[in-house]
């Protein structure tokens, strides 16, 4: 319908998730609603690729535990994380023995996994899926930034990167909170060169991603109780509300995003907000599935936004491609 | 007096970094390679020198002291050597501090291990 969002026609439902978080977001204001909190964000791995492998890989065997389902039962999973071949998601996979979709949408990943997991359960080809994606602080500082034994100073626009990772298990059978509508994103790049300010990067795609959504379904934004953003941060949320608000939609009274959320900025010290696959995981695998089984929330637009980044094309001194793919996660079945 | 000079210095080198880390969009290794440039050319035209007198290791251990040196040396190379002695001179007179930062720094990266932040 429209001409980005497609809509289900039957039901798929999440019936399990897990989040498991590293220590300083652990520490922040949604540290109830997580499953497992680590100690130690190595956790007793080698390297923090490896760990974020393992945490990635615990994710994933405790949504499905909590989906009272065994891997067996699992027929795709659907996976990304930030690093080079993807590969926590791709070593998890290793382990795993489901049948993987290996998926690159940086910090969009979420809603991509989500996205092509709920259209291949529409479409018959599954009963269950697994969509994850995970990220770690320190092995994505390694890839994008700095090696943290450079010991480097981070600007004031920088978001911190999530260490955790997120799983959903999404089923043709179950009783909801349901996927009911997709937006899928196109990419936007409005000239943004600058590795430190993702957010102002991001935004507008999530913008356009937004407003087309709106357009396509007929929804307006007072029909949602939550509209949240991936990772756009202190930075891209002042524009992105201004900008909407050019666009004739008010979303000042329910709007959010989960870098915001995930951290306290001024306690922690994280500057802009936080950022990374894990951070739009966590947060929807969390906090938003928690407080939609209570019944807080009904109708959630789940808008994940990746900015495309290659430290390869900003050193030849391309911009940043921004993308942002939204989900709408409702209650009730309509 | 000796240490509040080369603290004043040492100081002021480093807030000149962190001004142009916080106002520009230059990454550390941008200032760091404008740094050690900025040191060889103010070496070069005689400016360094003063500054190395009045403040010592204050205006040595920042990595535009390096520079000074790298410049110092060459210039001095080329005076003894001739044009062998320019390219020569500089290496020459930081070796020292070369092969001291590749030592210490494989020591400690055998001691210890990188922790997140």
């Amino acid at each position: 319908m429209g001409s980005q969002t497609v809509k289900m026609e039957n039901t798929v439902s999440i019936i399990g998730t897990a989040s498991i978080v590293g220590p300083k977001e652990g520490d922040g204001p949604l540290k109830t609603y997580f499953d497992m909190i680590l100690e130690d964000d190595l956790w007793g791995q080698e390297s923090f690729e490896k760990a974020e492998s393992k945490i990635q890989e615990e994710s994933i065997k405790l949504a499905i535990a909590n989906a009272n389902l065994s891997p067996q039962d699992i027929e795709f999973l659907f996976s990304g994380d930030l690093l080079n071949q993807i590969t926590s998601s791709s070593y998890t996979a290793r382990q795993m023995e489901i049948p993987y979709f290996g998926l690159y949408g940086a910090c969009s990943t979420m809603t991509e996994s989500l996205s092509l997991g709920a259209m291949i359960i529409d479409g018959g080809f599954a009963n269950n899926v697994v969509c994850a994606t995970s990220s770690h602080f320190s092995s994505a500082e390694r890839q994008f930034r700095f090696p943290l034994e450079y010991g480097s100073q981070r600007n004031f626009s920088s978001q911190w990167t999530v260490t955790g990772a997120g799983a959903t298990v999404l089923s043709s059978t179950g009783n909801g909170p349901y996927i009911t509508y997709i937006t899928t994103g196109k990419i936007l790049d409005l000239g943004i060169k600058d590795a430190s300010n993702m957010g102002g990067a991001m935004a507008p795609a999530a913008i356009h991603t937004i407003s087309q959504h709106f357009k396509d379904t007929g929804y307006t934004p007072e029909d949602y109780d939550l509209i949240i953003t991936g990772d756009l941060g202190l930075v891209g949320k002042k524009i992105l509300l201004d900008l909407m608000r050019k666009d004739g939609y008010d979303l000042s009274k329910n709007y959010s995003d989960c870098g915001i959320k995930i951290f306290d900025g001024v306690e922690q010290d994280t500057h802009a907000g936080g950022s990374g696959c894990g951070c739009a995981a966590t947060v929807f695998n969390g906090y938003i599935y928690k407080e939609m089984m209570k019944g807080n929330l009904n109708r959630v637009l789940l808008v994940a936004t990746g900015a495309l980044h290659s430290p390869i094309m900003t050193f030849q001194g391309e911009s940043i491609p921004g993308i942002a793919h939204a989900v709408t996660i409702d209650n009730l079945f309509s | 007096m000796e240490y509040l000079k080369a603290f004043i210095v040492g100081g002021l080198i480093c807030v000149i970094g962190q001004i142009i880390l916080d106002t520009t969009k230059l990454t550390p290794a941008h200032i760091l390679v404008i740094f050690l440039t900025s040191g060889v050319f103010l070496g070069g035209i005689g400016v360094y020198e003063p500054l190395v007198k009045f403040g010592g290791a204050g205006a040595t251990v920042p990595i535009s002291g390096f520079g000074y040196a790298l410049s110092k040396g060459a210039i001095e190379g080329a005076k003894t050597k001739g044009v062998i002695g320019a390219f020569s001179g500089g290496l020459e007179a930081t070796a020292g501090g070369i092969a001291a930062a590749i030592l210490f720094g494989y020591i400690m990266s055998i001691v210890s291990d990188p922790k997140t932040k």
